[in-house]
């Protein structure tokens, strides 16, 4: 699926639970892990890989390791680890999991409607 | 005369050593945390299994979230033992609200650092799940809640709530299970609540996680009237009551009524109390019912039961005691008009404070609830004696078992206050008259009957005691009477064609008086014959005295005669011995 195909469902759609984000927006990721697990190791790579492919540039991931600071998983409302948080573009989105379904990622980040 | 029973101090200390003995080696071996929730700790022998979870289930509405709130909260207040609860469902604030109503103040316990809590907020709508994750986040939480205070009891409220957030079946169960298990090592005292399940205890079976300990809470609704239940479903280790327990929710929380708690320990009185009618009092033993005794005036419709109870609630209150007035029937203002017919004025006692009358229909709220009322009227009223009128209200057919268990639970609350309490009871015409309606008469203490006694074309009053525990009491019928100046009890007559009362006791009393008037003419009579004869036999005394005299006199005119014709002789012969001038003063 190309970008401009994207970017034309994405106009004058409202952004509810099948909006696709604008790809011109500044994204900024919080991914919360508990240590260096296995998992978040994977989760953060494979969130990288995303972010590369596509948002090179304008992209911010901040790990935040409930392990060392635990009272932001009661602030920020984690239960699930890894948990990803779109805090930007709007509205916030959580996506939890290792990111290895990519398809379901990125109807998570809304950069792709909601299947069928 | 010795007491029979043994002084009260020794049944204190009975009593102590009985309530030593819930949580002691005679229960179990297992450490229990005492919840403070008035009975369930009677139930479970000491409370819950300490540094165990314990799951608590029941439909919506059923009190799972008060009780844990209340293990948490009574537990920091009253045990020393801080908390931590993660709710799911209600927030912080929320849960705060619910429980002020009861007197809790969860802001203050938080900001004395006695407890923490947590809401877990899962928005399905808002979470994507794209490969494997665990649960961690909900771990690091509950160990900053609980590190936060220093908890030693946990309550996770519903943690059921986790299945609607996650799709990963397989991956929450194992979790759970994880979850348990790191409750268990951290060893806090755990309280899960679950929803019911259709068929199942709950609906994620979360009972295969949590062992230890299972509560069931029910809500059900009968004749439109609900009760609340709770069972120990399971507790392992421990014995613990195994019946149905009827609970209830009002403003000081939930207190579980668990019938067999109280045991038969209450002090007892020997000191006794007026019933108000004196005649009575005399078949009482002469002096009336012991205090802190339970009465049961049972009878039919009409028989003057409310009046006998309005006596008593007089006596009571004129030795300057209170008197608790319930009516299930009558208006206070009607009850007083109408006592006022017979001379037994309440108004004055109701405004001395001493009387009270509470009035509520059987209907209005469900058992619970009116025994949470009584509770609570008793408990700010601290009566001394209460009336209750009528019981009977509360027993239509397919309630009377749950009427008989709260009224067996009234009777022993009532008992262990030291309260006399006056149960009266509508006996419905098809029954037998030694049939309460609310099956409690083995728990009563002493019974009067009133029966009509129809004959004669009239339906009259009769009083007997049925029982009477220990006091002799009379074997008699008397006959009731109510009149502009109360009750009076009369002698019944007893006559070949049974008990007579009313007109008939009345003729029967001429009739024995114009018999009675026979006999007193027949004796005067007989008086007076006897007096005749005696004076015949008198005047024949007299005659034979008489004649008697006549003899002695004669008697002694003869012996005189005889004398003096001996003397003459004798002078007679000396005189011719003289005369011959013999010898005859020689010899």
């Amino acid at each position: 699926m190309s970008n401009e195909s994207m970017n034309g469902m994405a106009s004058g759609a409202p952004t509810g639970e099948n909006a696709v984000a604008n790809l011109a927006d500044k994204w900024e990721l919080r991914l919360y892990t508990a240590g260096q697990t296995p998992k978040s190791v994977l989760a953060f790579n494979n969130l990288k890989r995303i972010c590369e492919q596509y948002m090179p540039g304008r992209y911010h991931i901040e790990v935040v390791d409930l392990m060392q600071n635990p009272r932001l998983a009661k602030e920020d409302q984690i239960v699930a680890i890894p948990t990803l948080v779109r805090k930007l573009p709007e509205p916030l989105r959580k996506i939890i999991g290792d990111l290895s379904d990519t398809e379901r990622t990125l109807v998570g980040l809304q950069l792709r409607p909601r299947g069928p | 005369m010795n007491d029979p029973l043994p002084p009260s101090s020794a049944l204190r200390a009975l009593a102590s050593m009985n309530s030593d003995a819930i949580g002691g080696p005679l229960a179990s071996d297992l450490p229990k945390a005492r919840t403070g929730i008035t009975g369930l700790d009677e139930i479970t022998l000491g409370g819950l299994p300490r540094g165990r979870p314990t799951l608590v289930c029941g439909s919506a509405g059923c009190g799972k979230t008060l009780l844990a709130m209340e293990f948490l909260i009574r537990g920091a207040t009253e045990f020393g033992e801080p908390g931590a609860c993660i709710t799911f469902e209600e927030t912080e604030k929320e849960l705060a609200q619910n429980v002020l109503s009861l007197g809790f103040d969860v802001d203050r316990l938080v900001r004395e650092g006695k407890l923490a809590f947590d809401h877990i907020h899962i928005d399905r709508r808002e979470i994507e799940e794209t490969g494997e994750y665990d649960l961690e986040g909900l771990f690091l939480r509950l160990g900053l809640a609980i590190d936060s205070v220093g908890a030693k009891r946990v309550v996770l409220d519903t943690i059921e709530s986790l299945f609607s957030g996650f799709s990963n079946m397989a991956l929450l169960r194992s979790e759970l299970r994880r979850l348990f298990r790191w409750l268990k090592d951290r060893g806090v005292t755990a309280v899960i609540t679950a929803e019911r399940g259709d068929g199942t205890l709950t609906r994620q079976g979360l009972e295969e996680y949590v062992s230890d300990c299972v509560i069931l809470l029910d809500h059900r609704v009968d004749a439109q009237r609900s009760t609340r239940r709770l069972r120990v479903v399971k507790y392992r280790g421990t014995n613990h009551g195994t019946n149905e327990y009827p609970f209830l929710i009002d403003e000081h929380g939930i207190s579980v009524l668990p019938i067999t708690s109280l045991g038969l320990q209450h002090r007892v009185s020997t000191e006794r109390v007026a019933s108000g009618v004196t005649r009575l009092d005399a078949m009482l033993g002469g002096k009336g019912y012991y205090r802190g005794s339970s009465i049961l005036v049972s009878g039919t419709a009409g028989s003057g039961k409310s009046t006998l109870a309005a006596h008593f609630a007089d006596a009571t209150c004129r030795q300057g005691e209170r008197c608790l007035y319930l009516a299930f029937e009558e208006s206070p203002d009607q009850i007083v008009r109408n006592m006022r017919s017979v001379g037994i004025d309440l108004r004055t006692w109701i405004d001395k404070g001493l009387l009270r009358v509470e009035a509520s229909r059987p209907a209005v709220h469900g058992l619970e609830m009116h025994l949470a009322q009584i509770h609570r009227l008793v408990g700010e009223f601290e009566p001394q004696a209460v009336v209750i009128d009528p019981m009977s209200n509360f027993a239509d057919s397919q309630y009377s078992l749950d009427a008989a268990s709260m009224m067996l639970r009234l009777i022993d609350y009532l008992k262990s206050k030291g309260v006399t309490a006056m149960f009266v009871s509508l006996t419905s015409g098809g029954h037998a008259l030694e049939a309460t309606d609310v099956g409690v008469s083995s728990l009563i203490d002493t019974w009067l009957v009133l029966r009509d006694i129809e004959a004669g074309g009239e339906r009259n009053r009769g009083l007997y005691v049925i029982k009477s525990r220990g006091m002799k009491h009379s074997n008699q019928i008397r006959e009731f009477v109510i009149t502009s100046g109360g009750i009076d009890l009369l002698d019944v007559y007893v006559g070949p064609e049974g008990v007579l009362t009313g007109s008939l006791r009345a003729a029967q009393e001429a009739r024995e008086k114009s018999a009675a008037l026979d006999l007193e003419q027949e004796m005067k009579r007989r008086q007076r014959e006897l007096e005749r004869r005696r004076t015949v036999l008198a005047a024949q005394i007299d005659a034979l005295q008489h004649e008697v005299r006549v003899i002695d006199e004669e008697s002694a005119v003869q012996l005189e005669q005889f004398r003096l014709a001996t003397n003459s002789i004798e002078s007679d012969r000396s005189a011719a011995a003289r005369r011959r001038g013999g010898d005859g003063e020689k010899r």
